[in-house]
């Protein structure tokens, strides 16, 4: 009974996989562009390592970036222990819990797409600007960011996308406390459990839409990227 | 070398030919794993493998058609619905195992009593998810009847099984949690028993033979061993009463 099923549907999962996401999207994307550029431009010691480190979240088991972070920030680790003690403020059991794991396996993404983006400007029209007294931040942001912004929008898209379906590492910290910590994802789990298929249908389709949507935003960017 | 080729090739079927699969509450975990070798040692060429899980989890999987022969649930509910949705062989049934559900807390914690869960430095209180975890039931009418659930609400902390409530309370990432007795009783150290709750449905537990099993005359047979002395011993060691 679809009216039925329209008229007790909850909204909420929805607004929170959004506000999660999108939080996380801009954490990832402000962390992806530095360390993009770091990546792509300096010659950090150890940056391979690091950069491995970084993409780590795409190959690992949700449930190890999830245990990790329980283990990292839980209230009996030291900085858990800490924030609890001196704000009373814990990530358990909080949707910025959430925010942490998504932030964590949108990074890569982000990350990816600026390196190569950076990799790809041309660095004589940089060497020009700065021969045109513009300072480095300056040509940064003048040049190299406007030669890269496709990329980086691109791989940005692909965050968003991956963050909206983040579920094992955000189940185990943030738990699916509805209203509070439910998300998309989280919701579909139980309604599946629960034996709501209906409920579990409406909301996979709704998500897969909205992927679908960024899927191909992205395709466009990246097909805009120059070469 | 034909023959030999044919043989490599049927041998996981003849190997599964007398392979039983039991899902099981949750809460079974730990004597089912010890009750399942004894059974195989009665029964030469038999072997069991278990599904542990929220019975409402198992319910559904089955309804999906997993292939499962025996199904042990942790309330009567589920099992009714399992019934009435003619999953399990009705004439199968029967209680094996008793239990109680108790309040936990981490050690040292304040909660005293389920009154006290009121208290403002009582943050989170974890609990069965109430749709899909018998204990999380069990919890709700307990609070229902004591009329604090509604108020309660903002601090509920949903689990997929009894298990994971006692996971948050043992890592203290929760002040307390609803769970039974023998989950309670394993994590000796890690969690408190703060009281016994009382003003809920018995927590009493059956097993059936799953309708579309295909091992149907051993499923009975694992059934009935846990009626017997051996399985009952084996449960009353891990503080599961009689049914």
């Amino acid at each position: 009974m679809p009216a039925d099923l329209w008229s007790q549907f909850d909204a909420a999962p929805l607004t929170l996989t959004l506000r999660v996401a999108g939080v996380a999207t801009v954490l990832a994307l402000l962390l992806g562009v530095a360390l993009g550029w770091v990546f792509a431009r300096t010659k950090l010691p150890g940056r391979g390592l690091l950069e491995a480190v970084c993409m780590l979240p795409l190959v690992l088991p949700p449930t190890v970036l999830g245990y990790g972070i329980l283990v990292l920030m839980g209230r009996r680790s030291a900085l858990g222990g800490w924030l609890r003690e001196h704000f009373d403020y814990t990530v358990i059991f909080n949707w910025h819990g959430a925010v942490i794991a998504s932030t964590l396996v949108a990074l890569p993404l982000v990350l990816k797409g600026a390196s190569s983006a950076f990799a790809q400007v041309d660095r004589n029209l940089e060497a020009a600007a700065r021969t045109l007294r513009q300072s480095r931040w300056s040509s940064f942001v003048r040049v190299t960011l406007p030669l890269a912004w496709p990329g980086i929008l691109a791989g940005t898209l692909l965050a968003f996308a991956r963050a909206m379906g983040e579920f094992g590492a955000s189940l185990m910290v943030a738990g699916s406390i509805p209203g509070q910590t439910q998300t998309a994802s989280m919701a579909i789990y139980d309604a599946v459990q629960a034996g709501r298929d209906d409920l579990a249908l409406m909301l996979a389709l709704i998500v897969s839409a909205v992927s679908v949507a960024i899927l191909v935003l992205s395709n466009r960017f990246l097909q805009r990227q120059p070469s | 070398m034909k023959r030999l080729l044919l043989l490599v090739a049927a041998l996981p079927f003849i190997a599964s030919a007398q392979q039983l699969t039991v899902s099981a509450a949750a809460s079974l975990t730990d004597a089912f794993k010890e009750i399942g070798p004894r059974f195989e040692a009665t029964r030469p060429g038999a072997t069991v493998r278990f599904n542990f899980a929220a019975s409402g989890v198992l319910l559904q999987q089955i309804a999906q058609g997993a292939p499962v022969d025996v199904f042990a649930s942790a309330d009567q509910e589920t099992m009714n619905r399992g019934a009435q949705q003619k999953l399990v062989a009705t004439d199968t049934r029967r209680d094996f195992a008793s239990n109680t559900l108790v309040l936990v807390t981490p050690p040292g914690g304040a909660v005293k009593a389920v009154r006290d869960l009121a208290m403002a430095n009582v943050k989170r209180i974890a609990v069965g998810k109430v749709a899909s975890v018998p204990v999380g039931r069990y919890t709700q009418q307990a609070l229902e009847n004591a009329q604090i659930w509604a108020p309660l609400q903002p601090k509920l902390v949903f689990a997929d099984n009894v298990r994971q409530v006692l996971d948050y309370v043992a890592r203290g990432e929760v002040e307390a949690g609803f769970v039974y007795r023998t989950d309670a009783e394993l994590a000796k150290g890690k969690v408190v028993i703060a009281m016994t709750v009382s003003g809920h449905a018995p927590v009493t537990y059956p097993v059936a033979v799953v309708a579309d099993s295909r091992q149907a005359g051993l499923a009975r047979e694992f059934v009935a061993f846990l009626g017997g002395a051996e399985a009952q011993g084996i449960l009353a060691k891990y503080g599961f009463g009689k049914p």
